[in-house]
């Protein structure tokens, strides 16, 4: 019985001491942020990795996501005689929801793991340590470009993963469905709202990025410095990155949507 | 250094093509283009019953959205809604036009629709609509007919 509180609180106590190492090491990457107007080269090297090379599964995930809402949402609408509001559902949906949710999921699958494999890496093949003797500071080096591509490159991400999404939901419902074009951009345009809905989502995704990246680059440094804690820091930064950004999500649609 | 200057234009495609994307989603998606906020006069309505109107829906003149609706308050003392609407101000309208509530459709949300009247003066910021109609609200309409009915039974 005893063995077992210990255990409990242990295990607790550890929860807590991560925590509490997550945020000092937030505060250490912010710290560092400052430095990095002198180096934007080793941000415009992250935003590529980490950006760009996304870029692939963003707009094939967005197209098809637009798709299969424009199909569903047909099939729906159509019985009530609403299939002029196609438009509508799709662009709600993804500029709300889907854009930020769903891009920073395949953000965090895509560029999340990659970045804590290769941090921790660094971290097991004492590269990091190796900074520090040469006085230079890995966090300011290492970490921050890191941070601050992924936080900049996520909501971006998303604007393209909506942007094309809805281009997705107009091939298949004004193309396939033979939903009238007009309605289609007119009825979508009354009904989504340049602040509550457009930049609503972008507030999303960039708190998104933050989190995602900021998990992402905390599990990486955090890593146990072998390779099978290497490989448990990425699985990790997938699944907290995945459960962070649906609990959020919630938070923030309650806080933007919840009062209507 | 080649490397780095491919890596410079991609990250630079990447961000203008991010931007594109937002651009796109502000101006071909959301309602930017049809009206800005500061760009207008305010004129006010009282209503009967406003039904299920809100702050935001279209008011529209012969089916043309020339404003959205900008308020809408109780008044205690006339007992009424009090609606403000907020116009286009390139639209000038009678000073004796009428507004009423319809919808827009069977389940369609509600707007203000506007009828010019014949006089010569225009409405101007500050000016109150005298001729209203008030929402149709169905609940009224089937009692109405519920109550018509029982009194044609009654005659027979």
């Amino acid at each position: 019985m005893v063995e077992w509180l210990a255990r409990l609180g242990r295990a607790g106590l550890s929860f807590f001491q991560r925590l509490g190492r997550g945020h000092l090491f937030l505060l250490q990457i912010l710290a560092g942020l400052p430095g990095l107007l002198l180096r934007p080269r080793l941000v415009i090297q992250q935003l590529y990795s980490i950006g760009v090379l996304s870029l692939l599964i963003i707009v094939v995930s967005g197209l098809f996501v637009g798709m299969v809402l424009g199909l569903q949402g047909y099939n729906t609408l159509v019985d009530f005689g609403a299939a002029q509001s196609l438009g509508v559902v799709v662009a709600l949906s993804l500029v709300r929801e889907l854009g930020p949710v769903v891009a920073a999921l395949l953000y965090g699958g895509r560029a999340g793991s990659a970045l804590a494999a290769e941090i921790g890496l660094m971290k097991a093949t004492e590269q990091l340590s190796g900074m520090e003797m040469m006085a230079v500071d890995p966090i300011d080096r290492v970490i921050a470009p890191r941070f601050l591509a992924g936080a900049i490159a996520m909501p971006l991400l998303a604007a393209i993963f909506s942007a094309v999404g809805v281009w997705g939901g107009y091939f298949v419902g004004v193309g396939l469905l033979g939903v009238d074009e007009g309605a289609f951009w007119s009825q979508m345009q009354a009904h989504v709202d340049l602040y509550d809905d457009v930049l609503n989502g972008v507030i999303k995704s960039t708190v998104f990025g933050f989190v995602a990246t900021w998990i992402a680059v905390f599990e990486g440094y955090d890593a146990v410095p072998t390779s099978e804690g290497v490989s448990r820091a990425t699985t990790r930064t997938v699944v907290h990155t995945a459960l962070a950004v649906l609990g959020l999500d919630f938070v923030l649609t309650a806080l933007m949507f919840g009062n209507h | 250094m080649r490397q780095t200057k491919t890596v410079e234009i991609m990250v630079g495609v990447f961000v203008v093509a991010g931007m594109a994307a937002l651009f796109m989603l502000a101006m071909k998606v959301s309602n930017i283009s049809t009206l800005n906020d500061n760009n207008g006069y305010e004129v006010t309505a009282y209503f009967e019953n406003v039904g299920g109107l809100k702050v935001r829906s279209p008011v529209t003149a012969s089916g043309v959205n020339v404003g959205r609706v900008a308020d809408i308050r109780y008044d205690d003392k006339l007992f009424e809604a009090l609606v403000t609407l907020k116009l286009d101000r390139n639209y000038h309208l009678p000073v004796d036009s009428s507004a009423s509530i319809f919808t827009s459709g069977l389940l369609g949300e509600q707007y203000v629709g506007l009828e010019p009247g014949g006089a010569t003066d225009d409405l101007k910021n500050g000016d109150r609509i005298k001729i209203t109609q008030s929402a149709l609200i169905l609940e009224q309409i089937i009692g109405r007919v519920l109550f018509s009915k029982a009194a044609e039974g009654n005659t027979k």
